[in-house]
């Protein structure tokens, strides 16, 4: 036995949950905390300028390294400035635990300085949220809050603290930590029950046109090699949803685009005729089912998902399976059949043809397209990518050619504006050697670019690219094809001149303006070792196409501006 | 049995098992506020296992989100069992406690009616008697309607409690069978058996 304070318990609680980074900014509630932080060099504290780029870069830094990402924030303003990132969190699934300093626990309820009720404040945006009103307590939370986190369904939990139950001293028995933990009401499923299984696959067997709906499951199942097996055995066209980007290799000859608002029209047009649609680890979220009713009248639907409030939510599932998709994979894969699906295969290659989606039109200016697809290019499809939201998001989904297994990071669920930055930081962090690239838009990034001075401080090596139209450009899009042309609010003309920002931080900087100028700029930036912005200033009157609007369904596809 | 509202809503009874801490009750409030659904009742206490509250839901609002709530609910941490017992048999009761006004000339007609439905009088005052009613929601109703030719005062009702029958009870004597049969005992009180 010995004393331990509750800083040093929250401490050693981290690094046995072998968390080696922590992104946070202090405040009076949480300095009991920061007191002890300082005596564990394993546990880098990532200094951030506002709390949002704390809780969107250990959503960034758990996407991409699996792991769970972890943001700390004193009481008040500091706690509800990440509620952004925990609800981003939340919507896409990303494990992330947020620790935040609370007030005393004699002073909870008085309307204290800087108190805010961040667990009440949290709850529809946490998978679960803690107080901690006993010092004795923290080492159960924390292990609990971490397997919460990571387990099941992935998300984030915020763990609140009050200050003295930081700075409390206990005689800490060491045997503390190898509690198993155990919760009466929550056992995530692994395997699926056999008889679902051969249900789906039996379905698999006897389809004619199915095609594969991967979701962002496979990612967070880390199923790539699985879902592979499944495709190639039975000749399946693997179509990814937007956060399913990368569970498959794109250059392989079943991958066959994301669909819905944005997506290919081949994707849209091959869900829409198919027999059989297997959903693996995807919500069948609305910008991809447009109106329920009207979506893949022609499919029965298999829907693997390890959430048992997923399945039949959105829409009627024949064969709904229960069970982390790795493990369902694992039990499908020997019970399906191996096949060609020639013919149809071939159909889906003709509408390849006839809906080249990705064709960039003919012109002098530069495009988003242009850009994304000089860097995909350069990169050689290999390099990490981060976006913000927006019609640069749907350009780097749709231009940028992924080749690796879970490189593709973008709010997805929430459409959190300002995520580009930050994200881009926590990936960077988890993978310090890999080319981490971001897109940004001029709206999005000028959110979270106090971020700037965070990645300057690090000299972390991300390279930021700003698809520069002056505007917020589905704003924009959106008010000239569903409002009218009722354009109001949708233009920047106070822009910061994101070159002379970018030196005042310290960072270096080129601006682009037409395509001769491109491969150049992004060939410095790679070049250089440390961050770069590229500020590409992009035609104005672009939209982004395929589109169906939203709520409709593939007979409102629109494939180009009219 | 799932009962559709005039309104064209939902009415489903869930039964819940749940940790007895602080803020699980905000959970589920939460849930059900977010997805637009009415509790139309609740009731808690304890239940049989130490450290666990049983609650008793009952829920409005669209068929198929009210549907769809008891796999939300099984997703919060603290939720332990919940089920939607709306298509089992169950046997439920709730209580309520009833304000008639009574004076000396009504009086004995009051308790006359409230002898029928086996209604004890818990309290009397000079111009009003206060009933504890026990059974299902059909019958509550009834003995309102039935008082309000007196003078209801005030009325304060539990919310439902619900069990899933146990095999072995099927054909208790005591006790009703369900919606369908309970209403058929309500039919026979109606006609002044005084069986419940």
């Amino acid at each position: 036995m010995m004393i331990k304070t509750g800083g040093q318990i929250v401490c050693d609680a981290l690094i046995r949950e072998g968390v080696d980074v922590v992104f946070g900014l202090p405040g009076g509630a949480i300095l009991p905390l920061y007191a002890t932080l300082g005596s564990y060099p394993e546990l880098r504290h990532v200094l951030v300028r506002h709390e949002e780029g704390a809780s969107l870069a250990a959503d960034g830094y758990a996407r991409a390294s699996g792991r769970v990402g972890v943001c700390m924030a004193t009481s008040g303003p500091g706690a509800t400035n990440l509620i952004t990132g925990l609800a981003t969190a939340m919507m896409d699934s990303v494990a992330v635990v947020a620790i935040t300093g609370q007030v005393g626990r004699g002073a909870i309820g008085s309307d204290a300085f800087q108190e805010t009720d961040i667990t009440g404040a949290t709850l529809p945006v946490t998978k679960h949220n803690y107080l901690v009103m006993d010092t004795a307590d923290l080492a159960a939370t924390i292990k609990e809050a971490f397997y919460i986190a990571r387990s099941g369904r992935p998300g984030p939990v915020l763990i609140d603290i009050p200050r003295d139950v930081q700075a409390g001293e206990i005689e800490f028995d060491e045997a503390e930590w190898d509690k198993p933990v155990s919760l009466r009401g929550y056992n995530p499923p692994t395997t699926a029950e056999e008889s679902e299984v051969a249900a789906a696959a039996a379905l698999i067997n006897e389809a004619e046109r199915p095609v594969i709906l991967a979701g962002h499951g496979v990612i967070i199942s880390r199923a790539y090699k699985e879902l592979r097996e499944l495709a190639e055995n039975a000749q399946i066209p693997v179509i990814t949803t937007m956060l399913g980007i990368s569970a498959f290799p794109e250059d392989h000859v079943l991958s066959t685009g994301f669909p819905g608002m944005h997506g290919m029209a081949y994707s849209s047009l091959a869900l829409d005729q198919a027999d059989l649609i297997v959903n693996i680890g995807g919500r069948f979220d609305d910008r991809i089912t447009g109106d329920t009713k009207r979506f893949a009248p022609n499919a029965k639907k298999i829907h693997i998902d390890i959430d048992p409030a997923e399945l039949g939510k959105n829409v009627k599932v024949e064969a709904p399976v229960m069970g982390d998709v790795k493990h369902v994979l694992n039990q499908l894969n020997p019970q399906v059949n191996k096949t060609t699906h020639t013919k149809w295969i071939q159909h889906v290659e003709q509408l390849k043809a006839d809906h080249p989606s990705l064709k960039i039109r003919e012109t002098e200016e530069l495009l988003g397209q242009h850009v994304v697809k000089a860097i995909s290019d350069a990169t050689k499809g290999d390099a990490l990518i981060v976006s913000g939201v927006g019609q640069h998001q749907m350009w780097a989904a749709q231009h940028y050619q992924f080749k690796n297994a879970n490189s593709w990071f973008s709010s997805g669920g929430a459409g959190t504006m300002g995520y580009e930055v930050p994200a881009a930081m926590g990936a960077q962090l988890a993978h310090p050697d890999k080319e981490v690239w971001t897109f940004a838009g001029d709206g999005g990034i000028q959110m979270t670019l106090s971020e700037f001075a965070t990645i300057a401080e690090n000299n972390l090596p991300v390279k930021i690219a700003i698809l520069n139209n002056n505007m917020l450009g589905m704003i924009t899009q959106w008010q000239d094809m569903v409002f009218d042309k009722n354009f109001y609010a949708n233009t920047y003309t106070g822009n910061p001149d994101f070159v002379k920002l970018a030196d005042a931080y310290g960072i270096k900087a080129l601006r682009v303006t037409n395509q001769d100028e491109m491969e150049g700029a992004i060939n410095a930036a790679r070049a250089h070792d440390g961050p770069f912005i590229i500020d590409f200033v992009i035609y104005r009157d672009e939209n982004v196409f395929p589109m169906i609007p939203s709520g409709q369904s593939v007979a409102q596809l629109i494939e180009e501006n009219l | 049995m799932v009962e559709i509202m005039a309104n064209g809503l939902a009415r489903r009874t869930l039964v819940a098992l749940v940790e007895n801490k602080p803020g699980v009750l905000a959970r589920i409030a939460s849930l059900f506020r977010r997805r637009g659904i009415n509790i139309a009742s609740l009731a808690v206490g304890a239940s049989e296992q130490r450290d666990l509250s049983r609650m008793t839901f009952v829920a409005e609002g669209d068929p198929s989100t009210v549907g769809h709530i008891a796999k939300h609910l099984d997703k919060l941490i603290e939720v332990v069992e919940v089920a939607d017992i709306s298509d089992n048999n169950v046997v439920w009761r709730e209580m309520a406690m009833v304000r008639v006004k009574a004076d000396p000339e009504s009086r004995h007609r009051v308790i006359q009616l409230a002898n029928i439905f086996r209604v004890s009088i818990v309290d009397v005052g000079a111009e009003a008697l206060t009933m504890e009613i026990t059974g299902d929601t059909a019958k509550i109703d009834s003995m309102i309607t039935l008082m309000d030719e007196f003078g209801v005062e005030q009325v304060m009702r539990t919310g439902r409690v619900a069990m899933l029958r146990s095999a072995l009870s099927q054909g208790d004597e005591d006790g009703t069978y369900g919606d369908q049969i309970s209403s058929n005992i309500i039919a026979r009180e109606g006609l002044g058996s005084g069986s419940v």
